[in-house]
């Protein structure tokens, strides 16, 4: 299993490298969200209070884009119907594909984090750095799994792209909720406190958990199901 | 090595295959023919463990497809419509891709590139820009460096050109020689005499003939 995972993990990423998809374009376009909820908000103190959802919620939109281009790559060439037919272990593709995912996303959120600090003006105070990096993994670790486990769901069907965000949205609100909560506190605001911005960060890891589980059981059910 | 008897699948409620039977020997090129939608597609996926029957029964390697699928699965090469490749890596990475799936090594990946003519420049190459003979070949090779020795491939020859369909029916012949056995589907039974196949003609997903390898193909209508 480590095997096939780790050269699932390899080639995503080696794709990703080459095409550039999250440099020239999910990058500039999270870039321009959270610029344009800046000037939309138009209140410094609003967007300070706001700055952490606005980071999450655009991760989030820039996750489906990423999670599209990811089981894309599979489509286009049918790919993802030779991986079937060469019987490959259905959890390690989930986790291959999940940790390539989880890596971009990672990437996507440490970028926001810091266009947060320059152009909403939060101050991350050095004691809150451990939350704030707890936060940016274990926030990119859910909506990668999630994203991996509901883009195989729906790569064999002809409306894939509509479903996917109304599949993704709902359930990754604990994600959403755990690391706005968690990622304020860490901003310095006066909302959550930090007993229990790690509350939120545990149930942050409780849904990772639960849909690592839940995407390595099911994956290659769920892609057999439409062969 | 494949021994398919009154094999029926259905596909969204329509029986696609309704009782076909095919018997493969090891060292076989057999071809699939007859018109659209007489189910050789899925005969060949029935082959490959990707359908399984619901009356009837189909082994390969003596495995049972629908009890052992895994099994099969990792014993078959099957090539579709579409090549599976990944258009951003370059050929020697494709392979080494499929290599590292089935814990083959770096000389098994040179030596599949070698036989299907793509060492040197080619394998260097991100795949977007092969032809698509050489993508074909590509496709081929990931087959090789799963070491299967049943190929089972669906209209090989369509999109090539004459001489890349020369080469692709000379590779085929040597994957025969070092053993592999293929069956294909194809339409184009007329090209297809370099093989000297044994022709399988499947019709509303009965076996309706069975002509022995090397016959004449000519004037035999798809």
């Amino acid at each position: 299993m480590r095997r096939t995972a780790a050269a699932v993990f390899r080639k995503d990423v080696l794709v990703e490298l080459r095409s550039r998809a999250l440099l020239t374009r999910v990058v500039p376009f999270a870039v321009l969200v959270l610029v344009l909820f800046a000037i939309a908000l138009d209140s410094e103190p609003l967007v300070l209070r706001a700055g952490a959802g606005l980071v999450w919620m655009t991760t989030l939109f820039s996750a489906l884009v990423v999670v599209q281009r990811s089981f894309e790559v599979e489509r286009r060439d049918g790919a993802l119907d030779v991986l079937k037919t060469l019987g490959v272990d259905g959890a390690a593709l989930f986790v291959g594909k999940a940790a390539a995912l989880i890596v971009q996303l990672l990437a996507l959120v440490v970028v926001l984090l810091a266009g947060a600090v320059v152009l909403y003006g939060v101050n991350v105070e050095p004691s809150a750095l451990v939350l704030l990096v707890t936060t940016a993994v274990l926030g990119s670790c859910g909506l990668g799994l999630v994203g991996t486990l509901y883009g195989g769901l729906v790569s064999g069907t002809s409306s894939r792209d509509t479903l996917l965000p109304l599949l993704l949205m709902p359930v990754t609100a604990p994600v959403l909720i755990g690391a706005t909560r968690a990622t304020e506190s860490a901003f310095g605001g006066d909302v959550t406190d930090a007993t229990t911005a790690w509350a939120w960060v545990g149930l942050l890891a409780v849904f990772c958990v639960l849909f690592a589980v839940a995407g390595a059981m099911s994956f290659g059910p769920l892609l057999d199901s439409d062969s | 090595m494949v021994d398919v008897r009154d094999a029926v699948v259905a596909m969204g409620g329509f029986p696609a295959l309704a009782g076909a039977t095919l018997d493969v020997r090891e060292g076989d090129i057999v071809v699939l023919a007859g018109p659209n939608g007489a189910g050789k597609t899925t005969l060949l996926r029935l082959c490959a463990g990707l359908v399984t029957p619901v009356r009837g029964s189909a082994q390969v390697f003596g495995l049972d497809v629908a009890e052992q699928r895994d099994a099969v699965r990792r014993r078959v090469g099957f090539l579709g419509h579409a090549n599976g490749l990944y258009g951003e890596l370059t050929t020697r990475e494709n392979v080494a891709f499929h290599a590292a799936l089935v814990g083959a090594s770096n000389d098994e990946v040179d030596a599949a590139l070698q036989r299907m003519n793509l060492a040197g420049r080619a394998a260097d190459v991100t795949v977007a820009r092969l032809s698509a003979g050489q993508r074909r070949r590509c496709a081929l090779a990931n087959i090789v460096v799963r070491r299967a020795g049943l190929w089972l491939l669906d209209e090989p020859h369509a999109g090539l050109d004459s001489d890349a369909r020369a080469e692709l029916d000379e590779t085929l012949l040597s994957a025969r020689r070092s053993g592999a056995t293929i069956v294909l589907a194809s339409h184009d039974l007329e090209r297809l005499g370099n093989l000297r196949p044994r022709i399988v003609r499947i019709q509303s997903g009965i076996v309706v003939s069975d002509t022995a390898a090397g016959a004449s193909t000519t004037g035999v209508a798809p």
